[in-house]
């Protein structure tokens, strides 16, 4: 790569080649057990094999690289930290969000993969399945043979739920599902659907809808500019027939879709953490091998400033998400704690990659380098899961005990 | 088939190299460790390969302080069936290949393997110092190994070329790119490697003839110096005067 005059001064190498390395400002690792370090050394292993070298012509063709499914089932992605009983990995939270945050540093599309099928889907059925649907879905769920979405947000119903007019009828041994869900992630290349449908009462439902069910389909949003090596779609059900032995038993009302968005917000707190650190990575070699006026340019203090700055930031989101995990390991992480750190985090890591890309000059706006990718993945980040502002909100009520929401 | 594979950490490609004060230790502050990636992708891998074709086991070990546990986990993760940890410094290829050679005599093996070097010290000596222990064959450098009732095939680079042998089981191998395919461990291999043994061993006595005087670090490199492509006089010019090779 050459400038104007032709003299050689940017760095040749590119995020072609992963030179990743991780950053551990406060020694974090000393937190981790063996478990937790030997599958972040796995999962960061397999995105440079796997990943990295693929991921920017995906996102550039707006393409989900499919084959990734498999593989992430194999390495233990999907649910790692449901009972092996399932053909999952039975490992705690604080090793589900080092899967999360070593996914993310790869891409926030393939960490969606993930987190869709093992929170979303496979959650909610280990959580409210009978243990006829358990054992039926997910250990095919586990290894991939089965792919879910999770359908909850409609065209009309996205930070408000609650007011979702999906619906289902009773209809002797089944019931009669109506209505749309929009922005479902994995929709279009799922084999299940876990939806939620209001009842005749009102009450919210969890169901296991098929592929291949009448009255069923899930076309593909086009034109997204963001998270494009995720593939996103609609679930759309036109008096769909579903046994109502695809109804989750054990739930009723929005705790049910609540409690999967706090596992996956949990793993997005983490996550998060991938992308900064990737940012910053990049950043600081970039400045270390980038040459103006006679320096690197990481030699200038305002260079500087964003690099110290940024490493302050990961290594707080870094303790946020650790305590989170240790909290999560004994059962005691509540939703308003997971929204703060989700909201801190994914944030931080939008702000990291809005400076890493400045650091990279024009460099920054090529996909030479993961920065702009990491940084329009994060603007769905901050929105799916529960908006930045919502989370604000859930804090806020969570404090003044006021609900600001309504 | 009862395959013994040794193992041993090194530290992480990008680690800083550093001595202590009086230059006869290695540093190891702030030093990430991982499993000598010809131990982990060649050597063990084919084990594993061999175990899961014709059935058997795979024992892995390592001469180390407790600190390698976490390396020995990563083998257990990957798929062997136990470990043993002779616990003392590895001071020396002799001493290592000593402790390695007294623990695999009563173990009955088929084969021992070993990467062909570590990626930190080069010895490559410890695989062969073993088979001389044992008074058992040994093959260097192996790339491919195709193994036929107690006869192996072995492919062995050589300059130039290719090498190809044959060996009757038991016999120590040493194992180069090619042999294997890495392998990651994937999420319930880590958590089953939590069950599986790992024996702590003390070593035998040894009075080591070998003792380490001192390491130094190369020389650093000088910087590049870029010369514009249209500009050949300069480049004569530097290559003649400055480093003076025309
Ligand atoms: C790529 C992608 C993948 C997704 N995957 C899934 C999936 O798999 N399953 C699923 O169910 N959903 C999914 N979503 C949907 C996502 O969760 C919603 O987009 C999100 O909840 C916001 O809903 P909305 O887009 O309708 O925005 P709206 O709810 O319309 O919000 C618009 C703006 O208004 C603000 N706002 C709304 N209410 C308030 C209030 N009371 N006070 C203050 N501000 C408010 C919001 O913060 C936001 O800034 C996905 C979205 C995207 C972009």
């Amino acid at each position: 790569m050459s400038n104007l005059n032709g003299k050689a001064t940017h760095p040749t190498t590119s995020s072609k080649t992963d030179r990743f390395q991780g950053h551990d400002y406060y020694n974090v690792d000393d937190l981790l057990n063996e478990d937790h370090l030997l599958a972040r050394d796995a999962v960061r292993e397999w995105v440079k094999q796997e990943v990295s070298p693929i991921i920017e012509s995906y996102s550039d063709r707006a393409e989900c690289p499919k084959h990734l499914f498999k593989g992430l089932a194999e390495i233990g992605a999907f649910g790692p930290s449901l009972p092996a009983k399932y053909g999952c990995g039975g490992m705690d939270e604080i090793a589900y969000g080092i899967i999360m945050q070593e996914l993310e540093r790869g891409d926030s599309g393939i960490r969606s993969m993930a987190s869709v099928q093992g929170s979303l889907v496979m959650y909610p059925i280990y959580r409210f399945g009978s243990e006829e649907q358990k054992m039926k879905y997910l250990p095919k769920l586990a290894s991939g043979e089965m792919i879910g979405c999770f359908g909850l947000t409609e065209p009309d119903h996205g930070s408000n739920p609650s007011g979702m007019i999906t619906n289902i009828r009773d209809d002797g041994d089944h019931v009669i599902l109506n209505g749309a869900k929009m922005w479902i992630t994995n929709s279009p290349v799922a084999d299940i659907a876990v939806v939620w449908a209001k009842n005749e009462a009102g009450r919210i439902k969890g169901i296991i809808v098929e592929k291949g069910m009448k009255g069923f389909s899930a076309p593909e949003i086009h034109g997204k500019l963001s998270l494009r090596a995720s593939i996103t779609g609609e679930l759309v059900f036109e008096d769909v027939r579903v046994p109502k032995a695809n109804i989750l038993p054990e739930v009723e009302g929005l705790k049910g879709p609540l409690s999967c968005l706090s596992k996956a917000r949990y793993g997005i707190a983490w996550g998060a953490i991938g992308a900064a650190m990737d940012c910053y990575d990049s950043a600081l070699r970039y400045s270390q091998e980038r040459i103006q006026f006679g320096k690197p340019i990481g030699q200038f203090q305002l260079t500087q400033k964003k690099l110290a700055e940024m490493i302050t930031e990961i290594t707080k989101a870094q303790l946020l998400a650790w305590r989170l995990g240790t909290l999560a390991n004994v059962g005691k992480a509540t939703s308003a704690q997971i929204s703060m750190a989700k909201r801190n985090n994914v944030h931080m890591a939008l702000e990291i990659a809005r400076e890493a890309r400045q650091i990279h000059g024009g460099m920054g706006i090529t996909n030479e380098y993961p920065i702009m990718r990491h940084m329009m993945n994060l603007e769905t980040v901050l929105t799916y899961e529960g908006t930045h502002d919502i989370h604000l909100l859930i804090t806020g009520m969570d404090v003044t005990g006021f609900n600001a929401f309504k | 088939m009862k395959l013994l594979v040794c193992v041993t950490q090194t530290p992480e490609t990008t680690a800083n190299i550093s001595f202590n004060a009086d230059n006869t230790e290695f540093n190891t502050t702030g030093v990430n460790f991982i499993m000598n990636p010809y131990d982990e992708w060649y050597a063990l891998v084919r084990a594993l390969e061999l175990k899961e074709a014709q059935g058997g086991s795979v024992t892995i070990i390592n001469v180390g302080p407790a600190t390698n546990d976490t390396v020995i986990r990563k083998g257990l993760a990957i798929g062997a069936d136990d470990a043993v940890r002779i616990n003392a410094e590895p001071k020396s290829s002799m001493f290592v290949a000593k402790q390695i050679s007294e623990y695999a005599k009563q173990g009955n093996f088929d084969m021992v393997i070993s990467g062909k070097e570590s990626i930190d010290y080069n010895g490559a000596s410890v695989a062969a110092m073993i088979a001389e222990y044992l008074d058992l064959p040994f093959i260097s450098f192996g790339t491919k190994m195709e193994v036929n009732e107690n006869i192996a095939i072995i492919n062995r680079d050589i300059e130039g070329g290719e090498e190809v042998v044959e060996v009757a089981t038991p016999f120590v191998l040493s194992a180069a790119k090619g042999m294997a395919e890495q392998r990651i461990p994937n999420m319930r291999g880590i958590m089953m490697a939590k069950r599986k043994p790992l024996n702590i061993i003390e070593p035998v006595a040894f009075d080591d003839p070998v003792a380490v005087v001192g390491y130094t670090l190369p020389s650093a490199k000088s910087a590049v110096k870029m010369v514009d492509p249209e500009d050949m006089d300069e480049l004569v010019r530097l290559l003649h005067e400055e480093a003076k090779i025309i």
